[in-house]
């Protein structure tokens, strides 16, 4: 028999066009995905070089980072840098014979959101994109990681990357997720367990019992957070959700083509006895919704916690670390998360802008009103995620809570388009990352869950949506 | 890509952990479709006031950090966002070498492919070198990436590990894509043999 093989293994070796020894491997890529704010420079390249695009067929575009999400400024951009991009973006497709998914054809979206959406992202394949959450897709037992414009430019000319070959751990869960928490709440808590640094040099395969019982979306949002703790991917294992989902979706293999895909999915697997770098244990059981309270993934507490103390740092760069986080959150150590205020809310990002998401936070705010002081922004992750969410009702519970319902896009999870917050303005964001200026110039970020931000938003503050009032 | 083979130049201590790439360019600097103006913005958020006012607490609006080709910085350097921008923003500051106990996977690829030498030192080394940086000013180190040592004026000669082969690309200034596509015959080969066993991707 061959050597055990981990799923990370196959999808790598299956995919390799050379590996010599001491160099990097030159993978083979199968997706490539494009956006407007990481990809001009490398069009440029091409044409500066007089290079062609080797697979525009395997290449798909769209414009997600820059686009505004309300209806009268979508198809009008007062910020004249970004529509160049944009205009940039559409130039380059147009020229090159790339498949774009432009403003207002029912396929636009969050670039990480349309790619399962459509069925582009499928198990086995190898997927990149300029955009580090690019991870997200990995859920569906792909190897799909983030780059930089440079390799970006160099897909686009070889349909390859070079890749020095990354270690793998493993992370097994055990038991359920208990009502209430959510898979947002999980990875916030394997992020904070790893740090921001624990996985960097490794693809993490999620495995055991919770994972086996999510939803692709669920898994999605586990994926998509592996680059938090510095993992070059996360991978999940396909299994009959995964086909469920990707089966009769505009690109999924159809006919006979479905059944031999399938048969070759089925083999994705980790084999018995595989051997990894690392291997890490998680008891779901004992998992509770999950606060940030600082200025990276990793510095988070369960809701029912208080802010903890710099004084328990384990080292002092550590230390340092919290005081500096404290200082810019405007938060005092051991005040309770319970007790802190919020002014906004973010539903929406490629971690927590799809369907379920917006379901579970419209389940929490149905029947109940957004507090006075709160403005809340939720904005779905691509068009069709907006369009099922207005088939079934979603938009009115979202708007007769007093929520702003808008138009698709990346949004406040970065803010590169209008939407941003003031500065000190403290915000409950479903979206992926609290660093210092990410949502605006001195913004106060706090990464929950959509449940738990739902529930902010009705409170004014932080509170454990365990024991939430439902009225519907 | 401009060949970096010895360096010497004038070091800037940014001692603190997980320096991520929404720091070293801030997103509202994203928009340009150039590859160039972005050094101007380096740090933005820390470097200025919101008026934008250099602010008088940040080190490189100091001498001679201003100057500083080297820097310093605690673990976990480039993590977050994979925006290469980062990376054209420091060398167009005039940083050509970054030191720190760990850099993220994608900065350190996006670093690479812009001649820019990133190079993992041992927390307490890291430490020192920030000091010195901080009571010198200036304080010069010379990096000699083909010998793999680091010295300094005052005895100093730490060596440093780095993959040859990414040593070979930054001593020669080599460009990837011109590096790949001398295989483009494996990668034509990968294709046809793919489309022959099993379903080709779509």
């Amino acid at each position: 028999m061959s050597t055990p093989k981990t799923l990370f293994e196959k999808v790598w070796d299956s995919h390799l066009v050379r590996a010599p020894e001491g160099e990097p491997a030159l993978l083979y890529i199968d997706l490539h995905l494009v956006h407007e704010v990481t990809s001009p420079q490398a069009f440029e390249g091409l044409r500066l070089a007089n290079r062609k695009i080797r697979r525009p067929d395997l290449t798909f575009a769209t414009i997600d980072h820059n686009v505004p999400t309300t209806l009268d400024e979508r198809f009008h951009i007062k910020d004249q840098i970004a529509a160049q991009q944009i205009a940039t973006l559409r130039k380059n497709c147009e020229a090159n014979g790339i498949p774009l998914f432009d403003i207002g054809s029912g396929r636009q979206g969050i670039v990480h959101v349309i790619g399962p959406e459509l069925g582009l992202t499928q198990p086995g394949k190898t997927i990149v994109c300029g955009d580090s959450h690019t991870s997200t897709h990995g859920a569906f037992g792909a190897l799909a990681f983030g780059i930089g414009t440079s390799e970006v430019e160099h897909v686009l000319a070889t349909q390859c990357v070079s890749q020095k070959k990354p270690r793998c751990m493993r992370i097994s869960t055990t038991g359920r997720l208990p009502e209430g928490t959510a898979s947002k709440d999980l990875i916030l808590e394997i992020i904070r367990q790893l740090g921001t640094d624990g996985g960097t040099g490794y693809v993490i395969e999620y495995a055991g019992d919770v994972v086996r019982s999510l939803t692709m979306e669920e898994r999605m949002t586990m994926c998509n957070m592996s680059i938090e703790c510095g993992a070059r991917a996360g991978m999940i294992a396909p299994d009959e959700t995964t086909l469920e989902y990707v089966k009769d979706r505009p690109y999924a293999p159809n006919g006979d083509a479905w059944d031999e895909a399938v048969k070759e999915w089925e083999k994705l697997v980790t084999d018995e006895g595989a051997a990894f770098d690392c291997e890490i244990a998680i008891d779901g059981t004992q998992l509770a919704p999950i606060v940030t309270w600082g200025t990276n993934p990793g510095m988070s507490v369960p809701v029912t916690a208080n802010v903890p103390d710099p004084e328990q740092a384990r080292n002092a760069s550590e230390r340092a670390a919290m005081l500096s986080a404290l200082e810019y959150m405007g938060l005092k150590a051991g005040l309770r998360i319970e007790d802190v205020s919020i002014d906004r809310v973010f539903i929406g990002s490629c971690t927590n802008g799809r369907l379920e998401d917006l379901r579970a936070a419209a389940k929490v705010i149905h029947g109940h009103k957004v507090h006075p002081c709160v403005t809340v922004l939720v904005v779905p992750g691509s068009e069709a995620v907006k369009q099922a969410a207005e088939r079934e009702g979603l938009d009115r519970i979202f708007k007769d809570a007093g929520a702003q319902w808008r138009e698709p896009g990346c949004s406040m999870c970065l803010g590169m388009n209008p939407d941003i917050l003031a500065p000190r303005q403290r915000c409950a964001s479903t979206s992926n990352r609290n660093f210092e200026g990410r949502q605006g110039r001195n913004g106060r970020t706090h990464l929950v869950s959509p449940e738990t931000a739902a529930a902010a938003a009705v409170a004014g503050h932080f509170v454990d949506v365990r024991g939430w009032e439902y009225r519907n | 890509m401009e060949p970096i083979c010895k360096h010497r130049g004038v070091v800037a201590p940014l001692h603190r952990e997980n320096i991520d790439t929404d720091q070293i360019i801030p997103k509202q600097h994203l928009k340009r479709i150039e590859r160039s103006g972005f050094g101007q913005f380096l740090f933005s958020d820390w470097r200025y006031h919101a008026d934008g006012s250099d602010r008088e607490d940040f080190v490189l609006n100091h001498e001679p950090f201003r100057k500083a080709t080297i820097l310093v910085a605690g673990k976990n350097f480039g993590c977050g966002s994979s925006r290469e921008h980062a990376a054209w923003a420091l060398g167009e500051f005039g940083f050509r070498v970054i030191l720190a106990p760990s850099f993220a996977d994608i900065f350190r690829n996006n670093a690479g492919n812009n001649g820019l030498l990133v190079i993992e030192l041992a927390e307490p080394t890291i430490e020192r070198l920030a000091q010195h940086a901080h009571n010198q000013r200036p304080y010069h180190l010379t990096v000699d990436l083909e010998k793999q040592i680091i010295t300094d004026d005052l005895g100093l000669a730490e060596k440093f590990e780095i993959e040859a082969f990414r040593r070979h690309r930054l001593m020669n200034g080599l460009d990837e894509i011109g590096m790949t596509l001398l295989h483009a015959d494996d990668i034509t080969r990968f294709e046809q043999d793919r489309n022959k066993s099993g379903p080709a991707p779509r």
